[in-house]
């Protein structure tokens, strides 16, 4: 079996079992961007078909939120606090540090697919600023160095 | 064996409480893992029989046990801490937050058992007569919302915690929801009784993982979820999580995620107590306004009401960040003054420089200067003031800042973070940017300032929700105090 008719599979698995819920289409959304880090395209049609709506509300609700990445992230997801916050506390300074040494721009994968930097707006991590977020795992007081060293070599 | 409290709060985990737990453990300690105190600045931070040690490396795991190394004292020494009022905090920190019969034996589940045993419409009463107001920002009285919902005909309504915590500063939710999550779902069971509401939703935003875990678990292990109570009442949760769009803490914009869609706003009315979750009848509560109920229920009306000052009662958790030296949550009553939280509780600021602005009440409040650091953390107070008091986040700035590039980010985030839906907000936004940085370069900077000024108009008196129209308070209060930071360009 190839990849895709693999991803049609679970992309149809959770449409099935998010049948059942008030408002479906946001928590699929979700279980399936957990899955694959991103929404594959195929989740479009299939999602429209087994949800019963169609695919301009599928496609709409993908590309409103940020989480729903359209491809597949880097091994390793880089996610720097750029809040009110972490301003006070010097992002600015590690923004530049951190594209230099982990050689990514802001919303990019880099080359080799090791990483993905992105920024974001506050992970409640405010009193430990600058924050990040690594995997999933927060980090506080964060540095260029702190964040280079946690991706995978 | 000795017992350890050390924290599983995510903030904590952040400066490496894993690591320390694990050490004391390999050394033969029993550890149990807690909500946080708050005292991040001590995190990683080890409490043994009262007595604070922080903050902790892996190294200092046997040091601590053997000879007492970087004892702070015992926790109600603590200035920082002794100070505050702990009502809606009480536990966290103090247990295991996984614990149901830890959550029973100190106090839990004494507020919905109250709550049963009396008409829903004597619970509405408490906690009107309590003075609890919306915990979220906009601070409207809690006893009208409910009553509201309760007052319509339809069968089916819901409650839905917003937990939506997007304002950076911020992060009572979350210390709260990692800390001591049966609180909160004994809050939104008792606002279900209170209203006619069987069916309960927490919107929980995608930057938590944490906090989406221990829920998670709670909502499974809470005995008074999914079960008949004594009064015939029946209530479940179900947990939603968002997906990185700051819009969807507002509350309209938050049902519409809620219902799988978009998060647009909603125009008003109909208010979502008549119309909200699929159209029905729902209370749309923040974290902290919903876990104040099981208190006030308990503990009595009076008893929230003591606290306070004016019209804004009860406690509030603050918390201090950006910043500061001693960055964490603060709970003290309302009237509190920003200097006693800053210089009092927090230190000062972390780079030891001046305070030069503090913005309270995330990215849609006032840039305050110096001057005002005397204004008690109040409503009112805060209104009068040029401010908001919001969700209690105070964010801290020294003698760096400028605040012509601060209220350039705020235009520039609500353009990113906007809606789309109406015009002042979606096309406002970017043309602040633009108009921030023509004034910056020294381009017509008279001129601009005069556009600057209509276009602020346009987007706090025409924008659909608080997003927009509350995106000029920033920009307004960096105008208003700090406005050679914008003439600088002009003078280059």
């Amino acid at each position: 079996m190839n990849e895709s008719a693999d991803n049609s599979d679970i992309i149809h698995a959770i449409a099935r079992d998010c049948l059942g819920l008030d408002g479906p289409l946001m928590e699929a959304l979700v279980r399936i961007n957990q899955r694959f880090g991103y929404v594959p395209k195929e989740a479009q049609a299939i999602l429209a078909e087994v949800l019963n709506v169609s695919q301009a509300d599928v496609a709409g609700v993908t590309g409103f939120y940020s989480d729903f990445r359209s491809a597949p992230p880097g091994s390793t997801i880089v996610q720097l606090c750029r809040a009110e916050a972490c301003q006070a506390a010097g992002v600015a300074g590690v923004v530049k540090e951190v594209e230099a040494a982990l050689g990514c721009a802001f919303g990019e994968t880099r080359g080799d697919g090791a990483v993905t930097l992105e920024d974001a707006y506050c992970f409640g991590n405010c009193a430990l600023a600058p924050a990040a977020m690594v995997d999933g795992r927060l980090i506080g007081r964060v540095d260029a160095k702190t964040l280079t060293a946690l991706v995978k070599p | 064996m000795t017992t350890v409290l050390i924290a599983k709060d995510s903030g904590a985990k952040s400066v490496g409480a894993d690591a320390v737990a694990a050490a004391f453990e390999a050394v033969g300690a029993d550890v149990i893992r807690t909500g946080s105190r708050g005292l991040y600045w001590l995190e990683p931070m080890a409490e043994i029989d009262g007595v604070v040690y922080g903050p902790l490396t892996p190294e200092d795991a046997a040091g601590v046990l053997a000879d007492g190394r970087k004892r702070i004292g015992p926790l109600a020494d603590i200035p920082e801490f002794a100070q505050q009022t702990r009502m809606l905090f009480k536990r966290v920190g103090a247990m295991d937050p996984t614990d149901i019969d830890a959550y029973r034996a100190s106090g839990g589940e004494a507020g919905l058992n109250a709550a049963l045993a009396l008409p829903p419409d004597a619970v509405i009463q408490a906690i009107a007569d309590s003075g609890l107001r919306g915990r979220g920002g906009a601070g409207f009285p809690t006893g009208i919302k409910w009553r509201t919902v309760a007052d319509t005909p339809e069968q089916q309504k819901y409650i839905v915690c917003n937990a939506d915590e997007g304002d950076s500063g911020t992060f009572a939710d979350r210390m709260l929801m990692e800390g001591d999550p049966y609180l909160l779902l004994e809050g939104m069971a008792i606002a279900g009784y209170a209203v006619g509401a069987s069916k309960g939703f927490i919107y929980l935003r995608s930057e938590y993982p944490d906090a989406a875990e221990t829920l998670t678990n709670a909502i499974a292990n809470a005995p008074f979820l999914d079960n008949e109570l004594d009064s015939g009442f029946r209530f479940s949760i179900e947990l939603r999580m968002g997906a990185g769009a700051y819009i969807c803490g507002e509350e309209t914009a938050l049902l519409e995620s809620l219902e799988g869609k978009r998060g647009l706003s909603r125009a008003k009315p109909p208010l979502p107590a008549h119309a909200g979750a699929f159209g029905q009848p729902t209370v749309v509560n923040n974290v902290l306004t919903l876990a104040a109920a099981p208190i006030i229920l308990a503990e009595g009306a009076a008893a929230h009401h003591a606290f306070g000052t004016g019209r804004s009662r009860g406690t509030m958790p603050f918390q201090l960040a950006g910043n500061i030296k001693q960055g964490g949550l603060v709970e003290a009553p309302f009237g509190i003054t920003l200097r006693q939280l800053i210089e009092g509780f927090g230190g000062g600021t972390r780079s030891g420089r001046p305070v030069r602005a503090v913005q309270v009440g995330g990215p849609l409040g006032a840039y305050f200067p110096e001057s005002l650091l005397d204004t008690p953390m109040d409503y009112e107070a805060f209104a009068a003031a040029g401010g908001m008091l919001g969700h209690g986040g105070v964010v801290v700035f020294d003698d760096t800042v400028d605040l012509a590039t601060q209220a350039r980010f705020a235009f520039a985030f609500c353009a990113h973070e906007s809606c789309g839906k109406c015009t002042p907000c979606r096309i406002g936004a970017q043309r602040g940017v633009e108009v921030v940085d023509k004034i910056t370069a020294g381009d017509n900077v008279d001129a601009n300032f005069t556009v600057l000024d209509d276009l602020l108009e346009v987007m706090r008196d025409g924008s659909l929700c608080a997003l927009g129209g509350l995106t000029p308070t920033p920009v307004e209060s960096a105008l208003k105090w700090f406005r050679q930071d914008f003439d600088k360009g002009a003078r280059q």
